[in-house]
């Protein structure tokens, strides 16, 4: 059996997914650097084609449009991956406490996070971002809101079988804490499922993110790739590339991610891999 | 469904401002006495608790509020975009479902072979996809570039069809919303079938079937497909919900005048009476269709009785 990082990295998929998601990164952090100034400033003519001084071109208001893709990287993986880290979090609490405890505090926790799958999420996430007001923090706030119950659900299904191990009865019988069972030898079983679900869960909050700020409900002042989409809708007729561009950037990030998510998966569970 | 309403309620009282404010902001302002006899009139100067038993109890009657903007009730409002929205989800439905699990049990019959991997490409490629994007690059092929399908709007109104023209008129119009919203969810049965099935396949059942002379496309067809639907069908009914949302999006970009687009409307007049109305609706339709699906389950597997 080769090593978990030899099975992930000699993966191709995993390998050009990698590497487009290096260069999203690196636009998002160093977005000051490559492209100094603030985005939405208005630097040219109008829907100037792609030529030398603006790579990409300029949009409908003669902003340049790769300055708004960096700028965008950022707002658009800031959100993603805090609202992720924040329903991880939650879900993992969550799913741990009703796995570890079982009984009705299962039964409750269990029936909440039903009734929170069943309610449709996108709509939720409107309707959250309708009342809250549209900030980053609370476009991370509604979109961990509504990304939570899988992450619960999965954490709760390795707990419960985890828990029967004769380690974590050893712990019992040595008198740790509850907590401390939990922390140092439950939890930490479980990491592997749950790397998996949260780095595909990234994926779908940026699809997310980008419907919300598409619809104009995103953080105001920022960049966002769904933003350059919803404000070149108007355009599509003349100017399409203004649409295809920052969708395509989009597609190509979340492509990346359940790449590599799935190369993950197939890493860390080789006997499934066949399938 | 009783906590969707007791969230609905919580969420309005969250919203900035209450409904006197609103009202007296939008006269131009208005004296303070005349803002608590308003808030008297609609009961908002009693206790929280009984202002939830008011609005449950109306609930329970389908009354959910007025919306002062439309200036019509919000159930009269939601129930006139029902119909719409339900033909472009039963479309969708029928769509994604059958070509998703028709494609998933071809990948499965032809597994790792060429077409196999394309059709695995596809969906993985499809799944990716923003929805808004993809609605708006079929817009730009089929409807500004090759000009086969018109860009937005359920039928073509200044026409005055009726009868079959009609009906193929919101059909042609119907094409592009519901091929942007199914693409996604093809992709995704696409893929748990082909799953599915290949599980299936290596079950003790299909060996005794095999054993007992039934030739390979009896097997396939009779046994590996019905049991490899009903995973396919659990996710079905789970992506209701999400389907829902998906229609906000496509539904705002083509105009289609579902709930959706209420939804849409509703955001930016800031009308939240109406925005939960349509909210509550979508919670009992996610419900209805659950119940549809548990049915299905037990006429597929006669193993599973209703309880």
């Amino acid at each position: 059996m080769k090593s978990f990082k030899k099975r992930f990295l000699s993966n191709p998929r995993v390998s050009i997914g990698l590497g487009w998601l290096a260069i999203v990164f690196l636009s998002a952090l160093l977005a000051n650097q490559f492209s100094p100034g603030d985005p939405f400033e208005i630097v040219g003519k109008p829907f100037a084609g792609s030529g030398s001084e603006h790579w990409l071109g300029t949009d409908s208001l003669g902003r340049d449009v790769l300055a708004g893709m960096i700028h965008g990287a950022r707002t658009t993986l800031l959100i993603a991956v805090f609202a992720t880290l924040a329903a991880v979090a939650f879900g993992t609490a969550l799913g741990a406490i009703a796995g570890y405890f079982g009984g009705w505090v299962d039964d409750v926790l269990m029936r909440a996070t039903e009734i929170f799958q069943t309610i449709p999420s996108f709509l939720f996430a409107i309707v959250l971002i309708a009342i809250l007001s549209p900030s980053a923090f609370n476009l991370i706030i509604a979109i961990a809101t509504v990304s939570w119950p899988p992450i619960a659900r999965v954490v709760r299904g390795e707990v419960l079988s985890v828990k029967a191990r004769e380690y974590v009865q050893a712990a019992v019988v040595a008198g740790q804490t509850d907590t401390a069972i939990l922390l140092k030898q439950v939890l930490p079983n479980t990491l592997s499922p749950l790397i998996v679900t949260g780095s595909l869960m990234v994926a779908t909050a940026i699809l997310v993110e980008s419907a919300l700020s598409f619809l104009g409900l995103g953080a105001p002042n920022q960049m966002s790739w769904g933003f350059m989409v919803g404000a070149a809708r108007s355009f599509l007729r003349d100017a399409w590339w203004l649409v295809a561009l920052p969708g395509l950037t989009i597609m190509l990030t979340v492509l990346a991610i359940n790449l590599v998510g799935e190369g993950l998966n197939d890493a860390l569970n080789p006997r499934l891999a066949d399938l | 469904m009783l906590v969707v309403v007791i969230l609905n309620f919580l969420l309005l009282q969250l919203a900035p401002g209450d409904l006197a404010t609103v009202l007296a902001g939008e006269a131009g302002g208005a004296p303070a006495e005349y803002i608590e006899a308003m808030r008297q009139r609609f009961g908002q100067d009693k206790p929280v608790w009984m202002q939830l038993l008011t609005y449950m109890g109306n609930i329970l009657q389908f009354d959910l509020g007025y919306s002062f903007r439309q200036n019509a009730s919000v159930s009269s409002l939601v129930f006139e975009r029902l119909g719409p929205t339900l033909l472009l989800m039963g479309t969708t439905l029928v769509v994604s479902l059958s070509f998703g699990t028709l494609l998933g049990l071809l990948a499965a019959m032809w597994v790792k072979t060429w077409k196999d991997h394309l059709i695995s490409i596809g969906a993985v490629l499809v799944y990716a996809m923003p929805l808004f994007w993809l609605g708006l690059m079929l817009v730009l092929i089929f409807s500004v570039k090759l000009n086969w399908f018109p860009t937005s709007g359920m039928e073509n109104i200044t026409a005055f069809h009726e009868g079959w023209p009609r009906l193929i008129d919101i059909a042609h119009h119907l094409v592009l919303p519901t091929l942007t919203l199914s693409l996604f969810y093809l992709a995704l049965y696409a893929r748990l079938m082909r799953a599915s099935m290949l599980e299936q396949r290596g079950l003790d059942y299909v060996t005794t079937a095999r054993a007992k002379g039934l030739d390979e496309k009896q097997i396939t067809f009779r046994h590996v497909v019905r049991n490899a639907l009903l995973p396919v069908l659990t996710m079905a009914g789970v992506q209701f919900g999400a389907l829902l949302g998906g229609s906000v999006v496509v539904e705002a970009i083509f105009a289609w005048p579902g709930l959706g687009q209420l939804a849409y409307q509703s955001l930016f007049a800031r009308d939240y009476n109406l925005l939960l109305g349509i909210f509550f609706m979508s919670a009992c339709l996610v419900v209805v269709v659950n119940l549809v699906v548990d049915l299905l389950y037990v006429w597929l597997d006669p193993r599973i009785r209703m309880t």
